[in-house]
């Protein structure tokens, strides 16, 4: 969240101009895009930005989602920037792409409107697109609101374009909740931002004076090879995210945290989990329940893949009893998010007291109150109450 | 924190105001907002929402609107329909584009019922019976925490030129009918 005081641009944006900003304000050489709510207005914005002469981009409006990630990978093995938007149905379209450019290490920047599947069609926010390709090999960052999107944007290129990382990222944020809501928004300067993104020189970039094989193949004898870099590289990109935030709220004045935030953790009994939009919400309930007294936290998980695991193991000696927001479901076990931290909590025995609360399915409120229940819940765990280990919050029945 | 409610119908530019005065309130004025339409598939002349949310620090609230403190009717046949005082907080504010006086209206509960004929300005003013802006310039009339000039450069900003001069004078008209009367 912005502080008014300390700003010098100041706009009033939605989520999906604030992103069309942030990739303005990185250079990217190549956008090519297939518009599909609730992204559509990042198109919009980024086709009249270049028709007016505003950024100087080539501007591919493909025929299908699956085509903007074949463009954007041929833009990247040519050693342009390449920056593309898409959501749920469309970000299912090109999965098969999503492989091909995390294997073949192209530092391709992404923008998901977190919509959910179908069907039943909806055009509402949920998390299921983006959890759904966990296994891609993409970084997934999710975002609180424009803000932060528009900064991620950003950051997102310096973290993909490390030497150390040189993997795709994929900035998640929700659907309507964000992308149609109008915020205060600091749009950086276009020089602050030139000399905290130099110019993308690619590693991995066609020379004709260094001729190389390109062909998407590798044996048996190799292939396993490229798996254990593109692990070590996720790896790597824990402390190259922790770094390139440092920078940019160095030079920005605003800082994200890394791969986690914690909100008034220090002392909690219980603690919320959650990623996206979720978080600004739960920031009011904590508050509230603080001052009643109550010892509340709340985890952002920002940064999915990688998963900072670390963090999670150390946080079970802190508190009481957690419980897991996910705005998905594995069906047939439980939310994607849940399973990773449980997993994460295993060697502790802490698993008992966490609760995976299924929640904002296709774009359905998840409300203060809700939040609150969820505390609650958790508070009863922690005094011997029964609770189900998945509950599905604000059903209907 | 202040929650506006804007009722009109689809094409009317109920969240357009509501956009504008987030920008008036936020970019020009001495506070945050936050501006979001009823989400969903737009219609021209169905019921549709606005919301402007208008606080003195960051809002992170990302729930949807349920209690509000004033709320804005630019299409006051929606009023057959449409329950203009759900969530209307006690002592809260229902501004009505209409010829009809305020005791004309019969709501159940404590409102402040404000009337003003923004259809017959847009009419002068734009030439078009577009009465969203004429009842931007009535809200920052009744309203203290939103002045009319940070309206305008709201304006300035967030429409297209060519709308921008006939627009700043709908809502000034509006403004000083509204001042005028008391």
């Amino acid at each position: 969240m912005i502080n008014k005081s300390k700003s010098s641009n100041l706009d009033f944006l939605n989520g999906d101009e604030a992103v069309a900003y942030g990739a303005k304000l990185c250079r990217p050489h190549v956008i090519p895009v297939y518009p599909i709510t609730p992204q559509t207005i990042v198109v919009e914005r980024i086709s009249e930005f270049v028709a007016n002469k505003l950024m100087d981009c080539e501007y591919i409006h493909v025929e299908s989602e699956h085509s903007a990630m074949c463009a954007a990978m041929g833009a990247s093995l040519v050693g342009a920037r390449a920056f593309t938007a898409t959501s749920s149905q469309g970000l299912a379209y090109m999965h098969e792409m999503l492989h091909y450019v995390s294997g073949s290490r192209f530092p391709i920047v992404m923008m998901n409107a977190n919509r959910t599947l179908a069907a039943p069609w909806n055009i509402f926010g949920d998390q299921r697109d983006s959890l759904a390709q966990r296994d891609t090999g993409w970084i997934q960052v999710y975002v609180e609101n424009g803000q932060e999107a528009l900064d991620m944007i950003i950051q997102a290129y310096a973290i993909a374009e490390d030497d150390r990382v040189y993997t795709p990222v994929m900035v998640n944020i929700d659907g309507f909740v964000n992308t149609h809501t109008y915020e205060l928004v600091d749009i950086p300067q276009q020089n602050d931002v030139d000399e905290f993104l130099p110019p993308f020189k690619s590693k991995n970039a066609i020379d004709f004076n260094h001729p190389r094989s390109f062909c998407m193949t590798a044996s048996t004898e190799w292939n396993m090879e490229f798996r254990y870099q593109q692990q070590q590289a996720m790896d790597n990109a824990k402390k190259v995210i922790e770094e390139v935030d440092k920078k940019f709220g160095d030079k920005f004045g605003r800082y994200y945290g890394g791969l986690v935030e914690e909100y008034r953790c220090a002392d909690a009994e219980v603690i919320l989990v959650g990623m996206g939009s979720i978080i600004g919400t739960s920031r009011i309930v904590v508050d509230k329940m603080r001052d009643m007294g109550l010892k509340v936290g709340l985890v952002k998980l920002r940064f999915y893949r990688p998963f900072p695991v670390e963090y999670f193991k150390g946080l079970s000696n802190r508190v009481k009893a957690m419980g897991i927001i996910d705005r998905d479901i594995s069906f047939g076990y439980e939310g994607a998010v849940a399973s990773d931290i449980k997993s994460a909590l295993a060697s502790s025995g802490f698993c008992s007291k966490v609760i995976n609360f299924i929640a904002g399915i296709a774009g359905r409120d998840i409300t203060k109150e809700y939040i609150e229940e969820m505390y609650n819940k958790l508070f009863g765990l922690t005094q011997g109450h029964d609770e189900k280990e998945l509950q599905f919050i604000g059903l209907r029945w | 924190m202040i929650e506006v409610r804007w009722h009109a119908r689809g094409g009317q530019g109920g969240f357009t105001a509501a956009r504008l005065l987030g920008l008036a309130a936020s970019v020009y004025g001495n506070n945050y907002a936050q501006a979001f339409p009823s989400f969903g598939p737009e219609r021209r002349g169905a019921p549709v929402l606005g919301f402007t949310r208008i606080d003195n620090k960051p809002i992170t609230d990302h729930s949807q609107v349920y209690t509000c403190d004033s709320v804005v009717v630019i299409d006051e046949t929606l009023m057959e329909t449409v329950d203009v005082t759900k969530g209307l907080k006690d002592g809260g504010k229902i501004l009505i584009n209409t010829r009809l006086s305020p005791d004309s209206f019969k709501f159940k509960g404590n409102f402040k019922v404000i009337t003003v004929d923004a259809t017959t300005i847009a009419m002068e003013e734009l030439g078009a019976p577009i009465a969203n802006t004429a009842m931007l310039g009535a809200f920052a009339a009744v309203n203290d925490f939103i002045d009319l000039n940070s309206i305008l450069q709201a304006v300035d900003k967030g429409m297209p030129e060519s709308l921008r001069q006939t627009n700043k004078k709908a809502i000034e008209h509006a403004y000083k009918v509204i001042r005028g009367v008391e």
